[in-house]
């Protein structure tokens, strides 16, 4: 017996009412958007219920909007795995300019890396994570590199001059 | 019979007689040096698989007296940096390189390591020579193992040729200071 | 640099003081790395060590670290694969077909059946190439030398084939949006066939060196075993994942690029140690060769590409000589093409796992957004944990056997 989508938004929507919402088949994923301030109970729930049953966490990801309102200016997007029923999920939460969401490294392990990842590039403040710090870049870096603001290039670099690859000027 | 195919390198330039040869104690010790290069291979990517292909049966690097790949920076003489370096690794490389002892060679070995590369990011460095000096750069993304063993071949000319004081020249204690070392 | 620094605040130094005091042992610190000749890539390990015993481990990443995600986010649809080859570099055709597939995904491009075969028979061959590496090298670390020498021959062959179906042997950059730049040679075809022919007896001999060596069988049985269940929590796919016993597999799950066509088993393991691990990627080899065969024997007549003139780019004599595709390679090139709006996640089985792309498209010629689901990333969280008890050499055979690739690791 398949998961039907209609069945899994049944049971969010009974369990969590209105901080569910924006249910949707994205391509082949069924995804959905849930309130950051619950996101924890979220995942526990698509974890641990027992129909459900999203047992594996295949990637989470931060997301950078700077064009959007005020209050959608980060994303963290959870994708969840149904080994069994061989089902994925996506859940989406979205959060104002000072990103403070709360770890689920309590529920899946894997999680540690990826939200110190998230942290890394987008200073995503995961609450209650054991060893929040930069993971892949040094300590001392100050900026979040993947948001949008900041280029890809090294300001400081003098070798290559920018303007003979078509690129913008505005580093020396 | 077969032909001999084997060849025998040149000897240097010298005055030959009954039982001895005579010659430039520098065009010695350049010959000895150049074909017993120790590498350390500092490997950190792609270049490293090549490099590795290198070392393996097919291409032998054995054959140009680089038999024994030396992992200890105080016993090697040249040093391939293989593979992205990002400006974390920069001040491990460094340490490396302050451990050999002289003299010591530097191959640069693929785009990344010789200009940073497609990488062109906040993350690396844009070439080991900002923070070391390098003697012979090969190209390529990565190079194929004949390219790899054309720089050592390139580096051995570079060693055969080089003057026995040349560590102990101005220019060369120049060239250090410029890098802080 | 700070980790490589250990301040008398840092907890291991607390650690061995306490101890010290406790009942007068004696623990030291080893700093693994970053450049441990035996460590095959970059990674630090700061150990706390009781004489050879591993009692706690601290790692390090990021040294090779080079912003993929960045520079996609820079790079139009077509220029990306270049970054998927450099990311795990010892199966870039694997992570190369995976990063088209995502793509024909988003934009609905249907692959001709013939694109798909050559697609799984390059893809299988990746997978060979990459589990040699990985078997190979861990016979080097319990100290045979052997098997590697002859099984790398091998890895050269496959190289060869690789030249004749893209012309570079490492990093490929195969393939195009909707299948392959050109048709295969015949030279491929020939040079395959042979591999086919010779390559089994060797890899027989070389399980033979080790599958009942005494030696080897010392060195990896019960050394590093991780639990199912402790490795679904990790995150583990792949084949580190199959030798505890789950038999996930994204062939088997979602079947990508005509897989379902082919039969073929997913070897498992029983207890997750280094040696289910070694034994799951021999068996893994032999189920490659198999698909290769059964992909060259069904092999459909028709087009090496897809009918999309809006992404494929025209060969270049055409763009010479021809109105209409002078047109297209300008906009392509140009970045005039449309692209839906949409976010697609697609994964493939790489060498080490679940391979995935969560591509985020905002209807520009770049992605928005570009995450790598990067296994070994994901499992080397894992390492601390195996290595924890275990002594100093087996913390190498355990790295091996993982296969944790750095360029994958630190993206």
């Amino acid at each position: 017996m398949a998961l039907e989508t209609v069945h899994i938004q049944e049971k969010l929507t009974q369990q969590f009412g209105e901080n569910v919402f924006r249910f949707e088949m994205q391509r082949d994923i069924f995804s959905f958007e849930a309130n950051a301030s619950i996101i924890h109970a979220v995942i526990q729930f698509l974890k641990e219920e027992e129909e459900l049953n999203f047992h594996f966490l295949t990637d989470l990801a931060a997301v950078h909007y700077p064009d959007n309102d005020a209050d959608h200016q980060f994303a963290v997007v959870y994708q969840l795995h149904n080994w069994v029923e061989n089902t994925r999920i996506r859940v989406r939460a979205y959060l104002n300019e000072n990103p403070v969401i709360d770890t689920i490294t309590d529920l899946f392990l894997s999680a540690n890396w990826m939200e110190r990842e998230a942290f890394d590039f987008y200073g995503v403040d995961f609450k209650g994570h054991p060893q929040l710090k930069r993971i892949l870049n040094m300590d001392e870096m100050e900026s979040f590199p993947l948001r949008k603001e900041f280029p890809m290039e090294d300001g400081g670099r003098t070798d290559k001059d920018d303007r003979f690859f078509g690129r913008t000027t505005v580093n020396c | 019979m077969e032909e001999n195919k084997t060849k025998m390198v040149a000897p240097p330039d010298g005055v030959t007689g009954e039982g001895f040869f005579a010659t430039k104690l520098s065009d010695v010790v350049g010959l000895a040096r150049a074909n017993s290069l120790w590498p350390l291979p500092f490997a950190t990517s792609c270049c490293g698989i090549e490099f590795m292909a290198t070392m393996a049966s097919h291409y032998d690097l054995a054959r140009f007296g680089s038999e024994r790949v030396s992992f200890s920076p105080r016993q090697a003489d040249m040093l391939l940096v293989m593979g992205t370096i990002s400006k974390k690794m920069a001040p491990i490389l460094r340490q490396v390189y302050e451990q050999m002892s002289e003299p010591r060679w530097v191959i640069a070995v693929g785009a990344c390591a010789t200009s940073g590369g497609i990488f062109d990011t906040y993350s690396v460095l844009q070439g080991i020579d900002k923070v070391i000096p390098v003697d012979v750069y090969v190209p390529g993304c990565p190079p194929r193992p004949e390219q790899i063993v054309q720089g050592v071949m390139q580096l051995q000319e570079l060693v055969k040729n080089e003057s026995v004081r040349r560590r102990n020249s101005p220019e060369y204690k120049e060239l250090l200071a410029s890098y802080n070392l | 640099m700070s980790d490589l620094l250990l301040t008398p605040e840092h907890r291991y130094a607390k650690i061995i003081e306490s101890r010290r005091n406790e009942d007068g042992s004696e623990l030291s610190i080893l700093n693994l790395g970053p450049t441990h000749p035996a460590t095959h890539g970059i990674f630090q390990n700061i150990l706390l060590m009781d004489g050879e015993r591993i009692l706690d481990a601290e790692p390090t990443i990021g040294y090779i670290h080079r912003a993929f995600e960045k520079i996609a986010e820079n790079r139009a649809f077509y220029q990306i694969n270049v970054l998927t080859d450099r990311m795990n570099y010892c199966s870039s055709p694997i992570n190369n077909m995976a990063w088209w597939m995502t793509v024909e995904k988003l934009l609905n491009i249907e692959v001709p059946k013939r694109a798909q075969y050559l697609r799984v028979i390059v893809m299988e061959l990746a997978r060979i190439a990459d589990h040699i590496i990985c078997n190979s090298i861990l016979g080097v670390d319990t100290g045979a030398y052997t098997g590697f020498l002859y099984v790398f021959q091998f890895r050269e062959k496959i190289y060869e084939i690789y030249e004749e179906i893209c012309g570079a042997r490492l990093t490929t950059n195969m393939g195009r949006i909707g299948g392959f730049e050109r048709e295969w040679s015949e030279e491929a075809f020939k040079k395959l066939n042979a591999f086919l022919d010779e390559f089994p007896a060797v890899w027989k001999e070389f399980e033979n060196l080790f599958e009942r060596n005494r030696i080897f069988i010392d060195r990896t049985v019960n050394v590093g075993p991780i639990s199912a269940e402790r490795a679904m929590q990790y995150g583990f796919t792949g084949p580190n994942l199959r030798a505890a016993g789950i038999d996930y597999d994204v062939r088997k799950a979602a079947p990508y690029s005509s897989y379902e066509d082919f039969e073929f088993d997913i070897p498992v393991g029983q207890s997750g140690d280094t040696y289910d691990r070694f034994c799951v990627r021999n068996a893994e080899v032999w189920e490659s060769l198999s698909i290769i065969r059964q992909a060259l024997a069904k092999l459909p007549e028709g087009p090496y590409h897809a009918d999309v003139p809006d992404y494929y780019l025209p060969p270049k004599e055409d763009v010479y000589h021809n109105m209409e595709s002078l047109i297209y390679h300008f906009k392509i090139v140009m970045g005039e093409v449309p692209v839906p709006v949409e976010e697609i996640y697609h994964s493939v089985e790489a060498g080490n796992g679940e391979l995935g792309f969560y591509l985020i498209a905002d209807g520009s010629r770049t992605p928005y957004r570009l995450k790598f689901r990067r296994p070994c990333y994901i499992y080397y969280q894992a390492y601390p944990e195996m290595i924890k008890g275990a002594m100093l050499s087996d913390a190498i055979v355990i790295l091996s056997s993982l296969n944790v690739i750095a360029g994958e690791l630190d993206a």
